[in-house]
C-alpha cells in the first residue's frame, strides 16, 4: 500500500566522496524492485537512505506522497532484512520477532498472534524457543524475514538477504520469498542482490546502478533484450554479451556493419544514410550465436581456443585479438570435439545490438 | 615441517612450565597463609606450616594421676590406672621412660620395674597401670617421659580473636564491613556511568566524539597520586570532607577512564547491523542501550567489575587519603592490617589470620567470576 518516489536523490559521504547523484525513480504499490550493479556502486547506500539509516544529502524521498527525508527509520513504515541477518543473539526466535511490537507497546495477545502467524508462514513454529545460535543459516534468514513481516510494514527492504546461504538453500529461500510476495500483493519490496538469477526471477523491475546513477530501469526481459547501453548489455546475462568493433556500411531497414576482423554483421535496426561510416560496437549474446550452415551468412569465424562442456550447453572460447575480451559462444548440446577447429558462426539479425558511443541504436 | 613442529612443542613446553611456575608462586604463599591462620603461636614458632599437615613426633613430659586421689587397693597391692592424655587425643606413644636421662628406656606396652616390686606399664595409646605398696604410691603422680607421634592439630581460636573478640586493636570484623561499604558502591557507580558513556562514544554521533575518546585515552596514563591533594582539598572545600562519599567519588573518578575505554572498545565491536535493526524496529537510544547493548556486553562488564572490585578492595592509599579520619571508625582492612603489624608485630598467627580474612573475598570473587574474566579479556581481541 505504498508508492515510493525518489527525486534527484544524491549521497555525499563526509562532504567529499560522492557515491550517488540525481537518482530519480518511481516505485508503484506492490512492485518488487531489484537493485543490481557492480560492487561498490551504492546499492546498499541507496537502500539505507530509503530506510533512514543514512542521511539523504540532496533530493527528496517520498513514501505515499509524504516527504520522508527527516523521518526516523521506525516511522517510515519500512522493515529491513540485513545480509548478516542481524538477529539479536541473546533473545529467542520468539523475542526476536516480538521485539519491534514490544517497543511499539502492542498488547500481549496482539504480539502473540502476529508472531505465531509469521512463524507459521515461514515454518518457524518449532523453533520459537531457540536462540539464534542454535539455528541453521536458512532458519536464521527466515527469522530475519519473519521479524520484518511481523511489523506489517508498507515497504520491505532486503539487502542481499540470500548471499550467506549455500546454492541449494538460496534457491529454496528465493522461491519462499517469491511466494511471500505473492501472498502479500500490496506490499512494496526493494531487493538488493548480486545474483542475476535472483534479479531476473524475482523482479517486476530491475534497476541497474552504475557510475553514481541509474544505467537503466525496466522489466527483466526488457533489460535482457533491449539494453540501452553497453554497460547494461554486458552486466545483464551470463556470460556477458560479446562486443565486436566495426563501422556502419549499409543503412536502411536493416543495418550492415563492416566488422574489424573481416566479416559483416547484419542487424534489424533502422538507420539513416547519414550514419554511414560511424564507428560502432556490435553486441551479440553468446547464446544467440549458432553454427552457420552451408550458404548462410557468416558473422564470425575463428579458431576455438577452449571448450567448456556443461552438459546442457557448451561454451566455446575463441582466441582474442589483442587485449580484447575473448569471444564466447554458447551452443546447446555437447560439442567437445570443436577444440582447435575453425568455426563459422551466425546470429539472428533481430537479436543483434548496435551501440554507438556506448548507447544502443535499437532503443534510441 | 620438523622445524615448525619442533618450535611448536618447545613453545608448548615453555607455556606449560611457566604456568606451573606461576601456579606454584601463587599457591604456596596462599596455602601457607591459610594453614598458619589455623595454628597456634607455639606451633608456628616450633615448626613450619608445611609440617602442620603431617603427624609429627614429639617428646612429651606427662604425669600420671595423683595416687592420693586415685589409688585403689586390689589383692593387697595398690594400683593407679588411667590415661596419660587428655580425652580425644590421638597421639601414639612409641617409647617412654621414667627419668629425664633415659626417656626411651621402654617400648610401649612394656612393664618397667621401678624397684621393690613397684611397676609401671604404659600402652601406646597412653593407658597406664602403676602398681606398688602403700608407701610407694603416695604424693604426686609419676612423671613419664614419652616420645609420641601426634596427628596434625588445628584451631579456630585465631579467627575467634580476629573476628569476634571485639577488642578494638584486633578487630577485623568492623574493618571488613567498612571495606565492603567502600568497595561495592565504588564498583557499581563507575560501571554504570562508564556503560552509558561507552555506548555514547561507540554508537551515537555527536560533535567532538573523537576528541572525547582521545581525552579518555590520555587520562588512562595520568598517575592517580597527582590528583590526591587537589582532590582532597576540593572535597574539604565543598563540604564532603573525609568519608564514604568522598572515597566512592575518588574511586569512581580514578576507575572511569579505564572502564570507559574497555567498555567502548567492546561495544564498538558489536555488529552494527544489530543496532541499526533495532533502530528500524523503533527502539530509542536508551532502549537499544538497555535491551541490546547491556545484555551483549555482560562479559566486558563483568571483567571490568572484577578488576575494579579487586583494586578497590586492596586499596590503601585512596582510603587513607579520602576516608580514614582520626576517630578510626571508618578504618578499612588494609589499614587495619598495617596497624596490626604495629601492635601485634610478633603474633604471626593473628597477622596470618587477618591477612587471610582480607584475601578471602577476592579469592571467592575471582573463582566465581573467572570465566567472565577470561571471556571479557578475549572478547575484544578475538572475533
Ligand atoms: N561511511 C562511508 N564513508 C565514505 N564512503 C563510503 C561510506 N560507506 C560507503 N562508502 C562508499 O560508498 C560506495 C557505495 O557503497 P555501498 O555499500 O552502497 O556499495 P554496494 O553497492 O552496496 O556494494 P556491495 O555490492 O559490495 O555491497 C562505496 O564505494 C563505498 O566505498
Ligand atoms: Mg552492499
Amino acid at each position: 500500500m505504498a508508492e515510493l518516489k525518489l527525486t534527484n536523490v544524491g549521497k555525499v559521504y563526509g562532504g567529499k566522496v560522492e557515491v550517488l547523484k540525481d537518482i530519480n525513480m518511481h516505485i508503484a504499490t506492490g512492485e518488487l524492485i531489484v537493485f543490481v550493479g557492480p560492487s561498490g556502486c551504492g546499492k546498499s547506500t541507496l537502500l539505507r537512505m530509503v530506510a533512514g539509516l543514512e542521511k539523504i544529502t540532496s533530493g527528496t524521498l517520498e513514501i505515499d506522497g509524504v516527504v520522508m527525508n527527516d523521518v526516523p527509520p521506525s516511522q517510515r513504515g519500512i522493515a529491513m532484512v540485513f545480509q548478516s541477518y542481524a538477529l539479536y543473539p541473546h533473545m529467542t526466535v520468539y523475542d526476536n520477532m516480538a521485539f519491534a511490537l514490544k517497543i511499539a507497546k502492542k498488547s500481549k495477545s496482539e504480539i502473540d498472534a502476529a508472531v505465531r502467524k509469521a512463524a507459521g508462514l515461514l515454518q518457524l513454529t518449532d523453533y520459537l524457543d531457540r536462540l539464534p545460535k542454535a539455528l541453521s543459516g536458512g532458519q536464521r534468514q527466515r527469522v530475519a524475514i519473519g521479524r520484518s513481516i511481523v511489523r506489517d510494514p508498507k515497504v520491505y527492504l532486503f539487502d542481499e538477504p540470500l548471499s550467506n546461504l549455500d546454492a541449494a538453500l538460496r534457491v529454496a529461500t528465493r522461491i519462499q520469498i517469491a511466494e511471500l510476495k505473492e501472498s502479500m500483493p500490496d506490499s512494496t519490496m526493494i531487493y538488493v542482490t548480486h545474483d542475476q538469477v535472483e534479479a531476473m526471477t524475482l523482479a517486476d523491475k530491475i534497476v541497474v546502478l552504475a557510475d553514481k546513477g541509474i544505467a537503466q530501469m525496466g522489466s527483466p526481459l526488457d533489460l535482457y533484450e533491449r539494453p540501452e547501453n553497453e554497460f547494461v548489455a554486458q552486466f545483464i546475462g551470463s556470460p556477458a554479451m560479446n562486443l565486436l568493433h566495426g563501422t556502419i556500411k549499409g543503412t536502411g531497414k536493416q543495418t550492415e556493419i563492416d566488422l574489424t576482423h573481416g566479416h559483416i554483421a547484419i542487424a534489424d535496426i533502422e538507420t539513416q544514410a547519414a550514419e554511414k561510416g560511424q564507428e560502432v560496437n556490435v553486441g551479440v549474446r553468446p547464446e544467440d550465436f549458432r553454427i552457420a550452415e552451408e550458404g548462410e551468412h557468416v558473422f564470425f569465424e575463428g579458431a576455438v581456443d577452449y571448450v567448456e562442456a556443461l552438459g546442457e550447453v557448451t561454451l566455446l572460447y575463441f582466441k582474442a585479438e589483442g587485449d580484447a575480451d575473448p569471444m564466447i559462444a554458447k551452443l546447446p548440446g555437447t560439442h567437445s570435439d570443436l577444440r582447435g577447429q575453425t568455426v563459422k558462426l551466425t546470429a539472428d539479425p533481430a537479436r543483434v545490438q548496435v551501440f554507438h558511443q556506448g548507447l544502443s541504436l535499437r532503443t534510441r | 615441517m620438523d622445524n615448525i613442529a619442533g618450535t611448536k612443542s618447545s613453545l608448548t613446553w615453555a607455556v606449560n612450565i611457566s604456568v606451573v611456575v606461576l601456579v606454584v608462586l601463587w599457591l604456596f604463599p596462599t596455602l601457607g597463609l591459610l594453614i598458619s591462620s589455623f595454628r597456634t603461636a607455639d606451633q608456628i614458632a616450633t615448626s613450619g606450616w608445611w609440617k602442620a599437615m603431617f603427624p609429627s613426633e614429639q617428646n612429651l613430659v606427662l604425669r600420671t594421676g595423683d595416687p592420693d586421689d586415685e589409688r585403689v587397693e586390689r589383692d593387697g597391692v595398690f594400683v593407679v590406672e588411667g590415661n596419660l592424655f587428655a580425652t580425644g587425643s590421638e597421639a601414639e606413644i612409641s617409647v617412654w621412660g621414667t627419668s629425664s636421662r633415659e626417656i626411651s628406656a621402654y617400648e610401649a606396652g612394656e612393664t618397667a620395674d621401678l624397684g621393690d616390686g613397684e611397676t609401671m606399664t604404659v600402652e601406646s595409646n597412653g593407658d597406664y597401670v602403676w602398681t606398688g605398696d602403700a608407701e610407694q604410691l603416695t604424693g604426686r603422680g609419676q612423671r613419664i617421659f614419652a616420645t609420641a607421634v601426634t596427628p596434625p592439630e588445628f584451631t579456630l581460636d585465631n579467627y575467634k580473636t580476629v573476628l569476634f573478640s571485639g577488642s578494638p586493636t584486633d578487630n577485623m570484623a568492623r574493618a571488613f564491613f567498612n571495606t565492603l561499604t567502600v568497595t561495592i558502591p565504588a564498583t557499581i557507580i563507575p560501571i554504570v556511568v562508564a556503560a552509558f558513556a561507552a555506548y555514547a562514544l561507540a554508537w551515537m554521533d555527536f560533535r567532538g566524539r573523537a576528541l572525547l575518546i582521545a581525552v579518555i585515552v590520555g587520562l588512562l596514563v595520568v598517575p592517580l597520586q597527582l590528583a590526591l591533594i587537589p582532590l582532597l582539598k576540593l572535597h574539604l572545600g565543598i563540604g564532603i570532607g573525609k568519608g564514604y562519599l568522598g572515597v566512592w567519588l575518588a574511586h569512581t573518578g580514578f576507575g572511569l577512564p579505564l572502564a570507559i575505554y574497555l567498555l567502548r572498545n567492546y561495544m564498538v565491536g558489536l555488529p552494527r547491523d544489530i543496532i541499526e535493526n533495532a533502530k528500524v524496529d523503533g527502539a530509542t537510544d536508551f532502549q537499544i542501550f538497555t535491551k541490546i547493548i547491556l545484555p551483549l556486553s555482560f562479559p566486558a562488564l563483568a571483567s571490568f567489575a572484577i578488576f575494579q572490585f579487586l583494586w578497590t578492595w586492596n586499596d590503601l592509599l585512596v582510603a587513607k587519603v579520602f576516608l580514614i579520619d582520626a576517630s578510626g571508625e571508618t578504618t578499612v582492612m588494609t589499614n587495619q592490617i598495617v596497624e596490626l603489624l604495629g601492635t601485634r608485630g610478633g603474633n604471626w598467627e593473628i597477622l596470618a589470620t587477618a591477612a587471610f580474612v582480607s584475601i578471602s573475598v577476592p579469592l571467592i570473587v575471582f573463582f566465581a567470576m573467572q570465566k567472565y574474566l577470561v571471556r571479557g579479556l578475549l572478547a575484544g581481541s578475538v572475533k
